[in-house]
């Protein structure tokens, strides 16, 4: 395994940046601090005292108006092994009411003094509102409808990272419900600005249409390219991520059947052996055992689920603890 | 430019680390429980200087490990922003006599930060405290038990240890700001 | 009431549906247009140096929403019909997604009565096609006929079922009038807020896709061919539907189209925020732009030269401002939430006035897409609103082509301040609107650019 701190980050700090909204706007420099920082936090998580005063008197609030469990949860821990004061909010968000009660919902955390706030939204840049309006509270998008999941996509880049070293020129296949997915279109920003070839394959229903057919997108296409025979996609691959398929999709008539899906696109223990030996297996959970991954590979690996979720706290105590330290987090 | 002035050569240094080796093992009536702690950056390759001087006169390898502070500072907002590194732990401090090791001891801060990492990473039986130069201006009730030493400074001037593993020589200076300012 | 006379001295005169087009004095009287040209010195008007500046016929909105009944909070007659005036707008067609529907006479006579009590801007009334617009049962068009309705639209939403456009098509025939329909295939744009291009999948929104707009205006131009009846497409905003209805209009069918300023000027770049400026770089929090939020939605740089291609060769017969004003906190929601519409009426000619000076537009073009061509949709009871021929109603608008100025949504008439308009500097501004002889508008003080640039 390499060590991503291994070269040091030309930078020490996030600042004066107060909002995590995508990873678009990180500089290679930032998320090399971001991932050094996070090797520095799986340590204070090995520790049998998992608590250092970092984050004294922080006030963090979680507001997820979207059902999740994993990533409250880890941010909450993040915030709390740093000694922030971390307040859990949540509801339902599915009416076009609560719509408007969002803005009021955040001036009224900001008026309740909270440095930050996690937030867990529905719809595509509901984050964005509360950055326009939110003059002194900061923001980290905790996944935004079909948009961004920044902290996720950090937290695949960590552990790819910390399994092959550089991602220059290593080839990685997404599969599954590319284009309603948060975590793809993040992880696609991401792995191409550290240089990774990505090729997204899945339903050609499932595929962003104007990369299919080749039109004006805004995708990084010197990097990114679809393909939708998976046997093709996964050969020579270092990197294969399965998504999670939304069963709702299927039923909206996206693709013909679930058999018809596992039988193209699950990844299998055949398929995994065209990848290059040793690839990495990444789901970003929560996943439909024996539909995206055959069983034998989904519980083949406790030890490299148990990995992913202790990055992914290592992750968020990183991106919370250089939001809100430092000589501008204090202005 | 800021004017430096030579206060140890390597030499120097090396005179002064053997001599805490020695102070260290005497105080400590051998080297049973002991574990040098160095704060990083810097304190690292003291105490690794350190645990080799002890092992040239006591035949023993003395644990050593790193300690990061940073999460534990209680100026974050007030200067820039240090990168935190992890600490390596080399064996379970508890129990363990700690002494922490580090290139200079000023306000005190840096070791009420370390005192406070240190508890969090078990209940060591007792813990002492090396520096290789204090040079005074305490805010806290704190004091090394072993000092390289020790400098008088006015609050405008800087100490600088320069270590090889890090800057590539080995040295420490004495920097004045005020009459860069000044200049 | 008696008005006093107005004369307006040294103009341009531009009355493009009448090929007349000189510097001379305009003079209106008792709410005609009593002279136009030469130069007359009447002892009792009111005198306007229109020096360098342009009078044209007031301009003819087909497609507004003015909100009453039922949302007063995003509009009312009497403010849409102010924020008309403001626009250089005299007539204005009021759609019928009020509550309730324009859907029988009595909503009618109501929409009618509150414009009379608005004051001399006119506004008419369109009906709508099915009760409620719930697409189900057809309305009484014959009462709504007789009730003063121009034309029928379930606009806002479209004539989903082809049998009811049929019959529709049939019945309006009948009667003379246009159906109107919002051309969207439900199906492929369900949950949708943005054009289906580059922004939507940068932006993780569902995008609706041309398709979406194409299909329903194939559908409809194959069943006017099939009634007789005469079909207008409500805000085109497509290459490919203003292609059908080129070919439409080729084959001879009853087919008319209207373009809105913002497909004219805007593109989907615009949900980006920084008013279409924005580069390929990282998102900005101005992002989501609710504001350049519209139904159809702000399409590819190529859609939109191909509207003023279309505008130009007669494909589209008028601009229309689709005026949809909406409250602060309608806008202000996640972008999946927030209501869909601009607030046109005010910024309409300042910004087309962008086409002219580009080049891409000459002003006489522009001029009758804002007024013969929507004054062709009202019928012989409404004529004579896009002339200045003396006997013509006094219907003028007074424009300076050339004074820039920024947009300020806080002087609005309007009530809708949704535009991401506002902070731009255009170039072209109403300075005097006169309705049936009356001065509704006055901006002949110049707003100085100077002035609202620093408030």
């Amino acid at each position: 395994m390499t060590t991503p701190q291994a070269a040091a980050p030309a930078i020490t700090s996030l600042a004066p940046r107060r909002q995590v909204l995508d990873l678009d706007d990180f500089t290679r420099e930032e998320i090399d601090l971001v991932l050094g920082t996070t090797e520095s936090m799986r340590e204070v998580l090995g520790r049998s005292i998992k608590k250092v005063p970092s984050l004294r008197g922080k006030i963090i609030m979680t507001l997820f108006l979207e059902p999740s469990t994993r990533t409250r949860v880890s941010f909450e821990q993040a915030g709390k092994i740093l000694s922030a004061d971390v307040i859990n909010l949540s509801g339902s968000g599915s009416s076009a009411e609560k719509g408007e009660s969002l803005l009021n919902t955040g001036l009224t955390l900001q008026a309740m003094h909270a440095d930050l706030i996690v937030m867990r939204h529905k719809d595509s840049g509901a984050p964005y509102l509360l950055a326009r309006h939110l003059k002194h509270a900061g923001i980290v998008n905790a996944g935004d409808g079909r948009h961004a999941h920044p902290s996720q996509a950090l937290l695949d880049l960590y552990t790819m990272r910390r399994h092959l070293g550089s991602l220059e020129g290593r080839k990685v296949v997404i599969i599954g419900d590319v284009a309603h997915s948060r975590v793809a279109r993040s992880n696609i920003f991401g792995l191409s600005a550290a240089g990774a070839r990505v090729v997204l394959c899945g339903p050609p229903t499932l595929l962003p249409l104007e990369l299919l057919r080749g039109r004006d997108t805004a995708y990084p296409t010197a990097n990114v390219s679809v393909e939708t025979d998976l046997d093709k996609a996964i050969d020579g691959a270092d990197v294969v991520m399965a998504l999670r398929i939304q069963t709702e999709r299927m039923e909206g008539g996206a693709t013909p059947s679930m058999r018809e899906y596992t039988r193209r696109w699950q990844v299998t223990e055949a398929r995994m052996r065209k990848a290059r030996p040793n690839a990495l297996l990444m789901h970003p959970g929560p996943m439909n055992e024996g539909i995206e991954l055959a069983s034998s590979l989904a519980h083949g690996d406790a030890q490299r689920i148990e990995e992913q979720v202790t990055n992914g706290v290592a992750t968020r105590m990183a991106l919370l603890y250089l939001l809100l330290n430092g000589p501008e987090a204090s202005a | 430019m800021a004017s430096e002035k030579l206060l140890m050569t390597a030499d120097d240094v090396r005179r002064a680390l053997v001599r805490i080796a020695h102070q260290i093992v005497e105080r400590n009536r051998g080297t049973d429980g002991l574990v040098l702690m160095g704060l990083l950056r810097r304190g690292v390759p003291l105490a690794q200087r350190i645990a080799d001087a002890i092992k040239t006169f006591e035949g023993v390898d003395v644990p050593v490990g790193g300690l990061d502070i940073n999460l534990y500072r209680d100026d974050l907002t007030s200067r820039p922003q240090p990168l935190v590194r992890p600490t390596q732990l080399p064996v379970p401090i508890a129990g363990k006599t700690i002494v922490l090791v580090d290139d200079v001891l000023y306000t005190g801060r840096t070791v009420r930060a370390a005192l406070d990492a240190l508890v969090d990473l078990g209940r060591a039986h007792q813990v002492q405290l090396a520096v290789l130069v204090d040079r005074g201006h305490r805010e806290l009730p704190i004091r090394a038990d072993y000092v390289g030493k020790n400098v008088p400074t006015s609050l405008t001037e800087e100490i600088q240890v320069r270590v090889r593993e890090i800057d590539q020589r080995e040295e420490v200076v004495l920097v004045d700001h005020e009459r860069r300012v000044l200049a | 009431m008696t008005t006093r006379p107005i004369l307006i001295r040294n103009v341009r005169i531009l009355d493009v549906g009448d090929a007349f087009d000189q510097v001379g004095d305009l003079l209106l009287r008792d709410g005609h247009v009593a002279s136009r040209g030469g130069h007359v010195s009447p002892s009792d008007a009111i005198v306007i140096d229109g020096t360098s500046l342009v009078a044209t016929p007031g301009f003819i909105d087909f497609h507004a929403h003015l909100r009453e009944p039922g949302f007063e909070d995003k509009e009312t007659i009497a403010t849409g019909a102010a924020a008309g005036a403001r626009g250089g707008f005299t007539t204005l067609c009021a759609m019928p997604n009020t509550n309730p529907a324009i859907d029988n006479g009595t909503v009618v006579d109501f929409v009618l009565q509150r414009a009379r009590e608005a004051g001399p801007v006119r506004v008419l009334a369109v009906g709508a096609v099915t009760i409620g617009r719930a697409g189900k049962v057809l309305t009484d068009m014959e009462e709504l006929a007789g009730a003063g309705v121009v034309a029928f639209t379930d606009d806002g939403a479209p004539v989903a079922d082809a049998r009811m456009m049929r019959n529709a098509l049939l019945y309006a025939a009948d009667l003379g009038l246009p159906v109107v329909d919002h051309c969207e295939d439900y199906t492929l744009t369900k949950g949708t807020g943005i054009h289906d291009g580059w922004v939507a999948s940068r932006l993780g929104l569902a995008g609706y896709p041309s398709a979406g707009e194409e299909s329903l205006v194939a559908r409809d131009i194959a069943l006017a061919g099939m009634t007789g009846g005469w079909f207008h497409a409500a805000h085109l905003s497509t290459a490919g539907g203003a292609e059908l209805v080129r070919r439409a209009k080729q084959r001879g069918l009853r087919v008319t189209a209207e373009v809105t300023p913002h497909h004219l000027t805007m593109t989907e770049e615009w949900v980006l925020g920084h008013q279409g400026r924005h580069a390929r770089g990282p998102l900005t929090a101005a992002a989501y732009d609710t504001h350049a939020k519209v139904s159809p939605p702000l399409r590819a740089i190529d859609d939109r030269a191909a509207m003023v291609e279309a505008l130009k060769d007669g494909t589209i017969d008028s601009i229309a401002t689709d005026h949809a004003p909406h409250t602060w906190s309608d806008k202000t929601m996640p972008f999946d939430d927030a209501n869909v519409g601009l607030s046109v009426l005010e910024t309409a000619f300042g910004s087309l006035m962008a086409l002219v000076h580009g080049g891409e537009l000459p002003l006489e073009t522009l001029i009758r897409k804002l007024t013969v061509g929507p004054a062709a949709m009202l019928g012989p009871r409404h004529a004579g609103l896009a002339t200045l021929r003396p006997g013509t109603p006094a219907d003028v608008v007074l424009f300076d082509p050339n004074e820039e100025w920024v947009v300020d949504t806080a002087r609005f008439a309007s009530k809708g301040k949704n535009t991401p308009l506002r902070g731009a500097t255009l170039k072209g501004r109403v300075r005097l609107t006169i309705a049936q002889g009356q001065i509704v508008h006055d901006g002949m003080q110049p707003e100085t650019l100077k002035k609202v640039a620093r408030s």
